[in-house]
């Protein structure tokens, strides 16, 4: 099946991590903007950036909130940059098992960047409004994608049963686990 | 619900180990507003005038500002306030970096400390977890060290840590506290922990902060950060670099240091060397600078970069700011820069005051020079300046030999030396003491009016936590006085504008004559009372009390209280909370023996002095005040600020003499 292409607008947010000075405006602001009501609440801890900081190692490395996931990766690298020691964990966005990063503190739900799009829309995200120092810098541009399907995801996965079992086990199984409730 | 208080203070029993949250009375943030001016409640409530410092009464508190924690930027001071051991009054160093907000998040204002620990601890506060904890084996530790091993030790890397290193635990009265990039230096507040066995505090908080009005504090802020960028864009053509722009001396930026390695005093607060600034000085520190200083850095939610991490061959790295960079070379004599960032790494270590320290080192060669101090005295000490620094601040920190006098500073250094080695001499050496304490290396001509009072009045006893929000000094050209004073929206009255055109470098209208007495007091007074704003907000008064235009000042302020805390004050209202606080403030020093005769600056601050001018200037300034022809607040003054109970603690402790209340 061909897919249609379609015009997408892909957000972005540069870091020049070298010149961020570690003040954590960002992490404040955001946790600001994302309380109900807004800025009302004021706690770091809720902010979907975090400067991760090793002052006395020059560290100072902003990192957004990503994807959920349930499982932890392979990831333990150690990778040296300018002679300065990084964990892989470093640059990694996810909420996951292995760290309190980006989780809710009282609830453990987790943080995803949204861009500060919801109500009301912002001309640029909260955090490089914030950064005088010119640290994140806010870039949309435009890209061609492949339009995607919207497909059942159930039927996606039972089809690829049939497609294995044929379709009499899938039922007589479906009937049995039933049955057990 | 509480806002921008978290509305509990942590008080710890030393003794006993008994640690208790404190729900605080809502009504205090009216009355004191925070920080600065709700711990001089404290220390007033609690402390008796009999106290020692080192006794177990004395309290220690560590204090965030009001608006720590807020989305106000700059708002990041820690204020500890203790009995100081040096001046025997109630001392207030602050620092910047990131505790205070950092234990606004773990839900208290303030960490009060009573009694004494019967071992060497450090306290672990994890929100409502508060623990005190074992610390024997960080006895002897860099206090720049010790933040980095508990933060190993409690495997938190986002626990903010402050620390005392060697002169706390040996009770230095030069002591500081260090944390982050910064430290709480003046009057010697971690010869105080020491002496109550805490070697650190370690904080991690991930509680939510109220704003009452949160959107409209936004839109305020807005205009402040706006202003902010204004002023970073166009700074002040008048004076000189380092003076021109906003946040704290951009030491750590800036490398132009004709200033002031030319105008402050080298050695013991001696001589101006005015032809020092040569082109190869100039080429050599700057290359120097630009290499060692990796990173300009900044203080919790701050923009400006005050500080840098610095990386020296050799030198573990660490973290520096302000004039630190330039104190010790000067006093030791050094032309070189590298002297500087090696000496400041062992200072930073041992904690000890940047201002002070260096200073009283150069009183010791001083005092070996003139024979005082003598060969045995100094054996084994190099003979070279460098070196000769390194010696002694050493012996200082570990109060060795006669390290043990220094650790005292200068003014009972001298007292204690004159006295054992028979020798009054020692006494001329301490010359540049207010209160007891070091004050700035500057020596100059003329005496000037606001700076008279600054030094010798004010509560701080630090000229650069006084001054600020007016120039240093008239511009010799009128039309550049016209110029500076079209945009001055910082000035609480218009009347200022005239004061300042009027104001000449030379003539009837100049120093010491102009500002007259009565101007002078209204200049001195604006400026006192926004870094008491500062001090209760927990602002860095390099974004308003210190510098010229800052974008923080006496307009903006009640506005941004009003929204942050949802109790209304308006400008009146603010006046006379910060009067009120300071007034309470300097009761509790008048119950310490605090009176006129302290109130003066060092006698050769100025080449040209005027006794009977600089008498007419008290009476004027205190009368201003509402304080007596002793220095003391009147019956009338406490009344009006609603401190009859003040009053009468002092009238019945015997403060006033017949008919002078």
């Amino acid at each position: 099946m061909k897919m249609a292409k379609i015009k997408k607008k892909i957000k972005t947010i540069r870091v020049k991590a070298d010149k961020c000075n570690g003040c954590r405006a960002c992490e404040i602001v955001c946790s600001g903007f994302h309380a109900s009501p807004k800025y009302d609440v004021i706690n770091p801890a809720r902010s979907r950036i975090q400067i991760l900081t090793h002052r006395l190692q020059n560290i100072f490395f902003p990192v957004f909130a990503g994807e959920y996931t349930p499982a932890e990766c392979m990831g333990r690298e150690i990778y040296v940059i300018d002679e300065k020691e990084y964990e892989e964990c470093a640059f990694c966005r996810a909420t996951c098992p292995s760290r309190d990063l980006f989780k809710e503190p009282d609830s453990c739900l987790p943080l995803r960047c949204d861009m500060c799009e919801d109500d009301p829309p912002q001309k640029e995200p909260l955090c490089v409004q914030v950064c005088l120092n010119d640290v994140l810098t806010y870039e949309e541009r435009e890209e061609e994608v492949e339009e995607e399907e919207n497909v059942n995801l159930v039927e996606v996965g039972l089809r690829s049963l049939i497609d294995k079992h044929g379709f009499d086990t899938l039922v007589d199984t479906m009937v049995r686990m039933a049955e057990k409730g | 619900m509480r806002y921008t208080e978290t509305g509990y203070n942590l008080e710890i029993d030393l003794a006993t180990g008994n640690i208790e949250k404190v729900e605080t009375d809502p009504s205090l943030l009216e009355t004191h507003l925070g920080g600065l001016g709700t711990s001089v409640k404290l220390h007033w409530d609690r402390v008796p005038p009999e106290t020692k410092p080192f006794d177990p009464e004395n309290l220690l508190v560590f204090s965030a500002g009001l608006f720590c924690g807020t989305p106000a930027f700059s708002a990041n001071r820690t204020i500890i306030s203790t009995i100081s051991p040096q001046t025997n009054l109630l001392a207030y160093p602050m620092m910047g970096g990131f505790l205070a907000a950092e234990l606004k998040q773990a839900g208290y204002d303030k960490v009060i400390f009573k009694n004494k620990s019967p071992k060497l601890v450090y306290i672990y506060i994890n929100n409502d977890k508060v623990e005190i904890r074992d610390a024997s084996h960080l006895k002897g530790k860099g206090a720049v060290e010790t933040q980095e091993l508990i933060r190993a030790e409690l495997n938190e890397p986002r626990a903010q840590v402050s620390a005392i290193g060697l002169a706390g635990e040996n009770r230095c009265f030069v002591a500081s506290i260090e944390q982050s990039r910064s430290s709480a230096s003046r009057g010697g507040a971690g010869a105080i922990m020491g002496d109550k066995n805490v070697k650190a505090i370690a904080v991690r908080g991930t509680k939510d902060l109220y704003l009452a009005r949160g959107v409209e504090f936004m839109e305020i802020m807005q205009g402040v950060r706006d202003y902010y960028k204004y002023r970073n864009e166009n700074p002040i053509p008048q004076v000189m670099t380092i003076l021109s722009g906003i946040g704290s001396p951009q030491e750590m930026y800036h490398t132009d240091e004709k200033w002031h390695t030319e105008s402050f005093a080298w050695g013991n607060a001696r001589e101006r060397r005015k032809n020092f600034w040569t082109k190869e000085i100039e080429e050599g520190w700057t290359d120097l600078q630009l290499k060692t200083v990796k990173r300009l850095i900044s203080c919790y939610n701050c923009p400006q970069q005050c500080g840098g991490v610095i990386n020296y061959p050799g030198v573990d790295p660490y973290m520096m700011k302000c004039f630190s960079k330039l104190t010790y070379a000067m006093a030791a004599w050094v032309d070189n820069l590298d002297f500087s960032f090696k000496i400041c790494k062992d200072a930073f270590e041992y904690g000890v005051d940047s201002f002070s320290t260096p200073q009283i080192l150069a009183f010791a060669v001083e005092l070996y020079e003139a024979g005082i101090f003598t060969d045995k005295d100094f054996e084994g000490c190099p003979s070279d300046n460098e070196g000769r620094f390194f010696w002694l601040l050493e012996k200082l920190a570990r109060r060795e030999g006669i390290g043990d006098y220094l650790a005292d500073g200068t003014y009972w250094a001298a007292r204690r030396i004159a006295a054992d080695r028979n020798d009054p001499r020692a006494l001329e050496y301490d010359h540049n003491t207010t209160k007891k304490h070091e004050q700035m290396n500057i020596k100059l001509g003329m005496m000037d009016p606001l700076y008279f009072l600054m030094y010798g009045t004010n509560e701080k006893i630090s000229i650069t936590q006084i001054e600020g929000n007016w120039p240093q000094a008239p511009f010799p050209d009128k039309q550049d006085r016209i110029d500076f004073v079209k945009d001055w929206p910082q000035l609480p009255d218009e009347k200022f504008k005239k004061y300042f055109i009027d104001w000449e470098p030379r003539g009837e209208m100049a120093n010491p004559y102009y500002p007259t007495a009565e101007i002078a007091s209204e200049i001195v007074d604006w400026m006192e009372q926004v870094h008491n704003i500062d001090d209760a907000l927990g602002m860095c008064s390099g974004l308003s009390g210190f510098c010229l235009k800052p974008p923080y000042h006496v307009h903006v302020y009640p506005k941004l209280i009003s929204a942050a805390t949802g109790v209304d004050i308006d400008e009146a209202g603010l006046k006379k909370i910060v009067n009120r606080n300071r007034n309470l403030h300097r009761a509790f020093n008048i119950l310490r023996g605090m009176r006129r005769k302290d109130e003066r600056p060092p006698e050769d601050h100025w080449k040209k002095r005027f006794p009977e001018i600089e008498e007419h200037l008290l009476d004027v300034y205190y009368k201003f005040k509402g304080w007596n022809n002793d220095g003391i607040p009147t019956k009338e003054r406490f009344h009006e600020l609603d401190l009859d109970y003040v009053y009468e603690e002092l009238k019945k402790r015997g403060m006033y003499e017949d008919g002078q209340d």
